[in-house]
C-alpha cells in the first residue's frame, strides 16, 4: 500500500522537480549556460543551455523548463528565443543580438507548495497558485502553503555594455550590478547589490561556484555576505564561468493563502582572463 | 557446459581454504571525516589493491547508494573515477562480498584474508591499497598506501587525505 501511493506520487513529483527543485534541495541548481556573453560584429548569434544539476555546468539530471523564459533587449523590448527545445537533460534556445548593448535572459518561476493532511495522511502538492483551490480537497486539514519565487539569469552583450536591463522588477531576489556582469576579469574585484522585492537584501549569504567541477577534486565554492545595503563583492580566483546563488525566506510578505515565502536567485557570469 | 564451468569455478574458489590457517590478513581502517557543509551526502567509496605500477589487482569494497529507485544510484559510480577506469566499469553491482551501502562519517573497518574472496591469492610482490571517494555535491579524493606482500612480520602503513578522507590505515598480519 505504501509502495503504491509512492508510485502514484512519483511522476507528479518528477514534473515538479524540474521546475522547483532548487528550492527544495540545494544541490540541484537551476542554471543557464550561455555560449558567449561578450559578442561583437553584425547581428551575432548566441545559444543558451538550461538545466538542473548538482555539478556546474554538467547536463546530468533534468532540463530547466523554459515556460518562464523572458529575454529583454537593451531598449527594454521583449525578444523571442529561437529554436527552443527541451530534451531529456537540458533545454536549449538561440538568440540573435540585433541591438547593440546588454540583454538580460531570465527564467522566472512563481509557484506554491502545499502540505496538508487528508484522512490522517500527509500530502504534498506543488503548482500554480491559481490551481491551488481546485487541487486541494475541501476536507484537507493542517494546510500549509509556501510561496516560492525563483529567478535564474544570465547577461549577454553585443558591443559596449549597457545597463538599461538592470532595472529591477521589484519582485523576489534580483541582482543589481555595480560592476557590469559582462565585464568581469580574473583577479579583479567586482561588486553587486542583491535586492529582495526591490529593496536591499541585507546580510544574505551569496554562494559563488566555479564551473568545471568535473575536472577538479574540490567544488571550489565560496560564500560572501551582503552588507546592510545588500552589497557584496567578489574577487574571481580564475577565469571561467561562475554561478552566483542566493536564497532567502520572508514569511511576512507571503501572499495569501501562503503563510511562508521562499525566494531564490541564480546567475551565470563569465569571467575573462586578464 | 555451463553447469560444468560453475562446478569447476567453485572448486577453484574453495581449494585455497585448505591453507587458511596460515593465510595472511589485511585489514583496513578508513576514516570518513565529519564535514561541516550545507548539504551532506554520504560518499561513494571504492577500496582496491593495485600493483606498484598502478595496474589494478582486485576491488575489495564499493559503497554506493543501492536503494534508489530503478537502481539509479549506479549512475554516479563513474564519479569514483580512477577506480571506474581501472575496475569499476568491469564490475556488475551489486557484487557479492564487495559492494555495500554508503557509510556514515567515522572510522570504517574492513578485514580481508589471503586466499579468500574478495582479496584472493596475492602473488608475492609490491602493491598499494587505494581508497577513492566521491561525494554528491562535494569533492573527490584518493589515498594510496603502498605495501609488500606477503608480510614477514605484522606491519602498519598509513596515508591521509586532506578534504574528503581522513587517515587510511593498513594492518598486515603474516
Amino acid at each position: 500500500m505504501k509502495n503504491l501511493s509512492l508510485k502514484k506520487w512519483l511522476p507528479l513529483s518528477m514534473l515538479a522537480v524540474t521546475a522547483l527543485l532548487p528550492l527544495e534541495a540545494q544541490a540541484h541548481r537551476q542554471w543557464l549556460l550561455p555560449s558567449a556573453t561578450v559578442l561583437a560584429g553584425n547581428d551575432p548569434w548566441m545559444t543558451v543551455d538550461a538545466a538542473v544539476s548538482n555539478d556546474l555546468f554538467d547536463f546530468e539530471n533534468f532540463p530547466l523548463k523554459l515556460d518562464g523564459l523572458q529575454i529583454t533587449a537593451p531598449d527594454g523590448s521583449a525578444v523571442q528565443a529561437e529554436g527552443a527545445s527541451t530534451g531529456h537533460l537540458r533545454s536549449v534556445f538561440d538568440l540573435q543580438l540585433k541591438q547593440q548593448g546588454t540583454y538580460k535572459i531570465a527564467v522566472t518561476t512563481t509557484a506554491v507548495m502545499a502540505s496538508y493532511k487528508l484522512n490522517g495522511e500527509n500530502k504534498r502538492w506543488r503548482g500554480d497558485v491559481q490551481a491551488l483551490a481546485k487541487e486541494i480537497p475541501a476536507d484537507a486539514t493542517d494546510l500549509k502553503v509556501t510561496q516560492m519565487d525563483a529567478r535564474i539569469e544570465t547577461f549577454v552583450t553585443r558591443g559596449k555594455p549597457t545597463t538599461s536591463v538592470f532595472k529591477p522588477s521589484g519582485k523576489g531576489l534580483e541582482l543589481a550590478p555595480i560592476t557590469h556582469p559582462d565585464d568581469l576579469v580574473a583577479g579583479t574585484p567586482a561588486s553587486f547589490r542583491l535586492l529582495f522585492d526591490g529593496k536591499a537584501a541585507a546580510n544574505l549569504k551569496v554562494t559563488i561556484i566555479p564551473g568545471g567541477k568535473r575536472f577538479r577534486d574540490q567544488v571550489g565554492d565560496f560564500v560572501v555576505n551582503t552588507d546592510a545595503d545588500g552589497k557584496f563583492s567578489v574577487k574571481w580566483p580564475n577565469a571561467g564561468l561562475y554561478y552566483i546563488g542566493a536564497e532567502t525566506t520572508d514569511n511576512a510578505s507571503a501572499t495569501k493563502p501562503a503563510t511562508e515565502r521562499r525566494a531564490n536567485y541564480g546567475a551565470t557570469v563569465e569571467v575573462a582572463p586578464q | 557446459m555451463h553447469r560444468l564451468l560453475k562446478v569447476t569455478l567453485t572448486g577453484i574458489a574453495t581449494a585455497p581454504l585448505a591453507g587458511t590457517a596460515l593465510a595472511a590478513d589485511l585489514s583496513v581502517k578508513v576514516e570518513l571525516p565529519q564535514l561541516n557543509v550545507a548539504e551532506y551526502h554520504k560518499p561513494y567509496v571504492a577500496v582496491w589493491v593495485e600493483h606498484a605500477d598502478q595496474t589494478p589487482v582486485q576491488t575489495l569494497a564499493v559503497w554506493y547508494d543501492g536503494k534508489k529507485r530503478n537502481n539509479e544510484g549506479t549512475k554516479w559510480l563513474k564519479d569514483i573515477r580512477q577506480w571506474w577506469r581501472k575496475a569499476g566499469r568491469d564490475l556488475t553491482v551489486p557484487a557479492d562480498g564487495i559492494s555495500g551501502a554508503t557509510r556514515a562519517p567515522g572510522e570504517q573497518a574492513l578485514t580481508f584474508s589471503d586466499g579468500k574472496a574478495p582479496l584472493g591469492k596475492l602473488a608475492a610482490g609490491e602493491y598499494a591499497l587505494v581508497v577513492e571517494t566521491a561525494r554528491e555535491a562535494g569533492g573527490h579524493e584518493l589515498v594510496r598506501v603502498p605495501f609488500t606482500w606477503p608480510p614477514k612480520d605484522a606491519a602498519t602503513a598509513s596515508g591521509k587525505g586532506e578534504h574528503e578522507l581522513g587517515s587510511v590505515t593498513l594492518n598486515l598480519k603474516p
